[in-house]
């Protein structure tokens, strides 16, 4: 469904994305994790038309983003990071201009207004002005409209960022339904626990580019299952085995407390870089 | 082309605020009223007879067309680029930069005849003499949608908000003061009559004036102001599409 191609953006003083390449499949969640600053929104908005590649190009549902703009519109839903959404309008209103926008039917409209605003959780509120809603339910309507026609491939900027953790799990819910559904979907994200337990695979990104990409099973599993760690200790290197037993073993001749724990994302990312990913 | 979707929310908004609207259209109008025909213009008449303010009101009422389509569109976009972002949802969905342009252009024209509109209302009942045709309402239409258009334009183009600014003090305020809204520019010596002359507003004043007073307008202004207006329109859609 998406395919990349040597995409490349240089601003004025920054390679803000170099040269990468990957490619997501009909049906997949595929998620980019990296600090900010990685390059991620800006990869994005290459994909979704917003800005051109100073080099490369991708497909989006076999169309080419630099040849067939048009196409890829069409067949695409957008949800930023940024929450652009009219404040001034009702949570109704901000649907119905997107659906215009879409050329959609006004029955078509109308019913697929209910059925996105009670698959979010916002029926209730469809006529309040979206100046009234918290942050997390401005989020909400901002996946709903993004969804509004139908699109099969769905790009998510940072879709939890600032949240807490409630209403994070609201919106890993949606996300989780929607993947059911059979939809495409693109998310970024710098939340290990997120890239986690909402993707099939993860690219770690950092400067530009993609260090490394995998199901978060296999990425895990290469730099070993279990973290060995000394408690209270920086200098000590943190070590990394295969079972517990092992685990236990190695910790036994460190001489002071440890911790033996699953392996984590953010462990991976350590082992790539050499730094933490929200630093 | 589906510009109707960008034009529909445009109405929608003004009329979430009616009030506001109303208002804001009306403000320039009066003060331009009281200060100019019923304050200073009270003593003077016109070499052509006539009161003054029934000399100023024309130009007044392209004035208006020109403040209430140029500046609400273009703080509009410029907000909704450079601070809301809301312009990125319209730039990833199909729709055009010709629609885009002409959806805002649009609701800049409504705006702009609005208050136009209000202001000849109030003139009228004010007692100003003048001629009413429907070329004047044509003349006006013509006026807002080329200020709308180069509103839309100036804000893609503009950076900040401070560019914009600059444009208003650089640009529209000089116009509104040479244009020939308060005088007659023929009353002037060379070079400055022929500069003014470049001015799109002095056009819409020179016909408009025309129209008032029951006269057959220059085709040269028709045709001076139509293609500003159709070289703005095409800018704004220029600008509109270099930003995706
Ligand atoms: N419009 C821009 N102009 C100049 N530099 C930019 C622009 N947008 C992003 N950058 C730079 O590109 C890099 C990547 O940014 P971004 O894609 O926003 O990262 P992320 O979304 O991963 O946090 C950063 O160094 C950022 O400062
Ligand atoms: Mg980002």
């Amino acid at each position: 469904m998406i395919e990349i191609l040597n995409l490349s953006k240089n601003f004025d003083h920054v390679a803000a994305v170099k040269a990468v390449n990957f490619s997501v499949s009909a049906g997949e969640v595929f998620g980019l994790l990296g600090p900010n600053g990685a390059g991620k929104t800006t990869t994005i908005r290459m994909l979704t038309t917003l800005s051109l590649p100073s080099s490369g190009t991708a497909l989006v549902a076999g169309h080419d983003i630099l040849n067939d703009p048009l196409s890829v519109k069409k067949a695409i839903g957008v949800i930023p990071q940024m929450l652009n959404l009219d404040i001034d309008l009702t949570l109704a209103e901000n649907l119905e201009y997107h659906g215009r926008l879409h050329r959609m039917e006004r029955a078509d409209r109308t019913a697929r207004i209910e059925e996105l605003l009670r698959f979010v959780g916002l029926w209730e509120k469809r006529d309040m002005p979206v100046e009234h809603l918290s942050g997390g339910m401005r989020r909400r309507l901002l996946i709903a409209r993004g969804l509004m026609h139908r699109p099969r491939i769905v790009f998510m900027d940072e879709p939890t960022v600032g949240l807490d953790p409630q209403a994070r799990r609201l919106i890993w819910g949606l996300i989780e339904d929607l993947k059911r559904s059979g939809i495409t979907i693109l998310l970024t994200t710098h939340y290990i626990e997120e890239a986690d337990e909402l993707c099939d695979r993860v690219a770690i990104m950092r400067q530009g580019k993609i260090m490394t990409i995998g199901s978060p099973a296999d990425l895990k599993a290469v730099a070993g299952r279990y973290v060995l760690e000394c408690l209270g200790r920086h200098d000590v290197p943190r070590q990394f085995l295969h079972s517990r037993e092992e685990a236990l073993d190695a910790g036994k001749v460190m001489g002071c407390d440890v911790a033996v724990r699953d392996v984590t994302l953010e462990d991976v990312f350590i082992e790539l870089t050499g730094e933490r990913i929200d630093s | 082309m589906n510009f109707y979707p960008i034009f529909w929310k445009d109405m929608l908004l003004i009329r979430k605020k009616p009030w506001k609207f109303l208002a804001s259209s009306m403000v320039t109008p009066i003060l331009y009223l009281v200060t100019f025909g019923w304050g200073l213009g009270r003593g003077m008449s016109m070499t052509g007879g006539g009161s003054y303010l029934d000399f100023v009101l024309p130009g007044l009422l392209a004035l208006s067309a020109m403040n209430n389509s140029f500046g609400p569109v273009s703080t509009s976009v410029n907000v909704s680029k450079l601070y809301t972002k809301t312009i990125e949802e319209v730039l990833v969905s199909p729709v055009g930069p010709w629609s885009i342009a002409l959806g805002r252009a649009l609701s800049g024209t409504v705006r702009g005849l609005f208050s136009a509109f209000l202001l000849l209302i109030v003139g009228l009942l004010s007692g100003v003499h003048m001629t009413l045709s429907p070329f004047i309402v044509l003349v006006l239409g013509i006026t807002a949608f080329c200020f709308a258009s180069a509103g839309v334009a100036a804000a893609m183009v503009a950076k900040s908000h401070e560019d914009m600014s600059n444009f208003n003090s650089f640009v529209i305020i000089p116009m509104s003061f040479l244009a020939g809204t308060f005088f007659s520019p023929d009353k002037l010596p060379e070079p400055f009559r022929s500069m003014i002359m470049v001015y799109p507003l002095t056009h819409a004043n020179i016909l408009l004036r025309a129209l008032a007073g029951g006269k057959v307008p220059d085709a040269v202004s028709v045709i001076i102001l139509t293609a500003y207006a159709v070289f703005f329109f095409y800018l704004a859609g220029r600008m509109v599409r270099r930003a995706v």
